[in-house]
């Protein structure tokens, strides 16, 4: 009960960050930019005799870029919007009203992350969403793997949320906001790396990539999810920009939720031992 | 608060060497104190005595390095006690975008009260400290005081059996500070313990039954403003015949005694022995020409007891 409690007053809290707007209104900006691209791109590749295949390859690859996109969106929104949910209330002394009622110090975490959760789930639908209703509706194409897509980005969201509520544990919000996004940008570096490295056959280059990726496996989920809403073809001539050669195998996703699940664990084990 | 009961079922708070310790710096030495059910208790200290920690400690935001404390007869470290606690912080601060009905609500629901008890409670308590004329206002609008008003409220909805008050009167205008008064004796009244940790020593005065002096983390002082009231008296005699041997004889009345030429000081905390010192000094012949005494208040009670200014 007193779980909820505070998911819900967390909830409406996250929801009323400028940040979460701010992120929105890109998110609504972006999505007017991709739903004109690929209009476009439907008249031209028609005026254009473009062979219907290229030109679903062509559609697909967008709707790949679209979903790169807010994928970047929504990690960077979950990092933004949670990064001082524990550091920045122990620094306020905001926690302390909430932290002396009868609460578990794991109650009130696990509360504050479920909220958070909630919130990044509403995103990740509105903006998820919006992409594939623009490739259906505008475009006539839809991703493979939709749910399954949608999902793993979520995945990823929430284990850069789990990483922001353990750092936020130890760390002041702004040290926090560094590491996190730090992590991920070298995940980033590192999945390019891992990448390059299949094309040049460099064996060096791809034990980097599965290396940051086992530091940080959050650029690792979205070229699973990539993966997973390619199409076949585009797999297979590897023609989007935004796909991926060498797909994350699904022991690495285990070892994403095992990651996630210990980081999490983490979290709740210094929160409770550290003075408030 | 019956007598009869067992010491320790008597007690809001007990504590025995409770200390932490922050890397080599020593914030609460040793605290061991005892609160009375029923009591309003002052815990004064100077700036850096180790009050907000000991508090913090009390309340479970602050693990001690070592020793023990029950709250209410029950560890402190036990969650369910804190059904019956409530606590009002130094600097009241919550989400600024919630009104003070549904702060309260929110704060309410997390002691265990239901529904029904919130419909009847939350009005009560807004009318308790005033803000029911902004009961629905954002509290980004709130000033310090009125934060200091909702924060009292959140801390007494669930009618608890013992609250904490750092510093409740902070950012309060006079009518402020005279509602709280009046709302802490109401709590006693109720029969609640108040634990209050305030600067302002002449609210204290006025207020508690009881009041310990803390410095580095330690008692070095009590104070029972019931018993004695005045608290403690010191007294100048200026007089001729003065001998050493009549402060053994004094000693039965004062807390300390000295004679310095044709002066005698001394202190006691008993204001009606005085005309009986005064009796024995004349049974031992003294010839006394001036009998002053001067009652020491509160504050002069803990400068006489904190000492000199240290700086911090």
């Amino acid at each position: 009960m007193q779980l909820w409690i505070i998911a819900g007053v967390t909830f409406r809290e996250a929801a009323r960050r400028k940040i979460l707007w701010t992120a929105l209104l890109a998110a609504a900006a972006f999505l007017a930019l991709f739903g004109t691209g690929m209009h476009f791109q439907v008249k031209d590749a028609h005026f254009a005799r473009i062979p219907p295949m290229v030109r679903y390859q062509a559609l697909s690859s967008i709707l790949q870029v679209g979903f790169y996109a807010i994928d970047m969106l929504a990690v960077l929104m979950t990092v933004l919007t949670s990064v001082d949910s524990i550091s920045g209330e122990i620094a306020s002394s905001t926690i302390h009203a909430v932290a002396t009622k009868p609460i578990h110090r794991w109650q009130l975490l696990l509360g504050k992350w479920c909220g958070f959760a909630a919130m990044v789930a509403v995103y990740v639908a509105l903006t998820f969403g919006g992409v594939v209703a623009i490739g259906y509706f505008i475009g006539g194409v839809h991703p493979r793997g939709a749910w399954q897509g949608a999902s793993l980005i979520y995945l990823e969201c929430l284990l850069v949320l789990t990483l922001t509520f353990l750092f936020g544990t130890i760390f002041s919000t702004l040290t926090n906001g560094v590491i996190v996004l730090g992590l991920h940008g070298m995940a980033f570096i590192g999945g390019w790396l891992e990448q390059i490295g299949t094309v040049t056959q460099s064996v060096r280059l791809i034990n980097l990539g599965i290396l940051s990726s086992v530091l940080m496996p959050s650029e690792a989920i979205w070229r699973r999810a990539s993966y997973v809403m390619q199409s076949s073809i585009a797999r297979t001539l590897d023609f989007s920009p935004f796909a991926t050669r060498s797909a994350p195998s699904t022991t690495m996703m285990l070892y994403t939720i095992a990651y996630l699940l210990v980081a999490l664990a983490l979290a709740l084990y210094r929160f409770q031992r550290r003075d408030l | 608060m019956g007598d009869s009961l067992p010491p320790t079922e008597n007690l809001a708070i007990e504590t025995a060497g409770l200390r932490k310790q922050f890397g080599s710096k020593v914030a609460v030495r040793g605290l061991s104190l005892q609160v009375r059910r029923g009591e309003i208790f002052g815990f004064l200290g100077p700036n850096g005595a180790g009050k907000s920690t000991s508090i913090k400690m009390l309340l479970g935001l602050v693990k001690p390095t070592s020793g023990h404390a029950q709250i209410l007869g029950t560890p402190f470290e036990h969650v369910e006690v804190r059904r019956k606690v409530g606590f009002l912080p130094e600097d009241f601060r919550f989400y600024d975008w919630l009104t003070p009905k549904e702060l309260l609500s929110l704060h309410g629901r997390l002691c265990g009260l239901t529904s029904l008890q919130l419909r009847d409670r939350v009005p009560t308590y807004l009318d308790l400290v005033g803000l029911t004329p902004h009961r629905n206002r954002r509290l980004r609008g709130f000033s310090k005081g009125m934060m200091q008003r909702i924060g009292l409220a959140q801390a007494l909805i669930h009618e608890p059996d013992l609250i904490f008050l750092d510093e409740p009167t902070s950012g309060l205008d006079p009518m402020g500070r005279h509602l709280v008064r009046d709302i802490i004796r109401n709590e006693r009244k109720r029969g609640a313990t108040v634990f209050l940790n305030s600067h302002l020593l002449s609210e204290v005065e006025i207020t508690c039954d009881t009041v310990v002096f803390i410095k580095q983390g330690e008692v070095i002082g009590s104070r029972d403003l019931r018993t004695s009231p005045e608290g403690e008296i010191q007294v100048r005699v200026r007089a001729h015949n003065l001998r050493q041997e009549i402060l053994r004889g004094l000693s039965k009345w004062t807390t300390t005694a000295q004679i310095h030429e044709d002066v005698l000081a001394f202190a006691t905390n008993w204001r009606d022995s005085l005309p009986e010192i005064l009796r024995y000094l004349v049974s031992c012949n003294v010839d006394v020409f001036e009998f002053t005494p001067q009652r020491l208040s509160l504050e002069e009670s803990f400068l006489k007891i904190m000492g000199e200014d240290q700086g911090l």
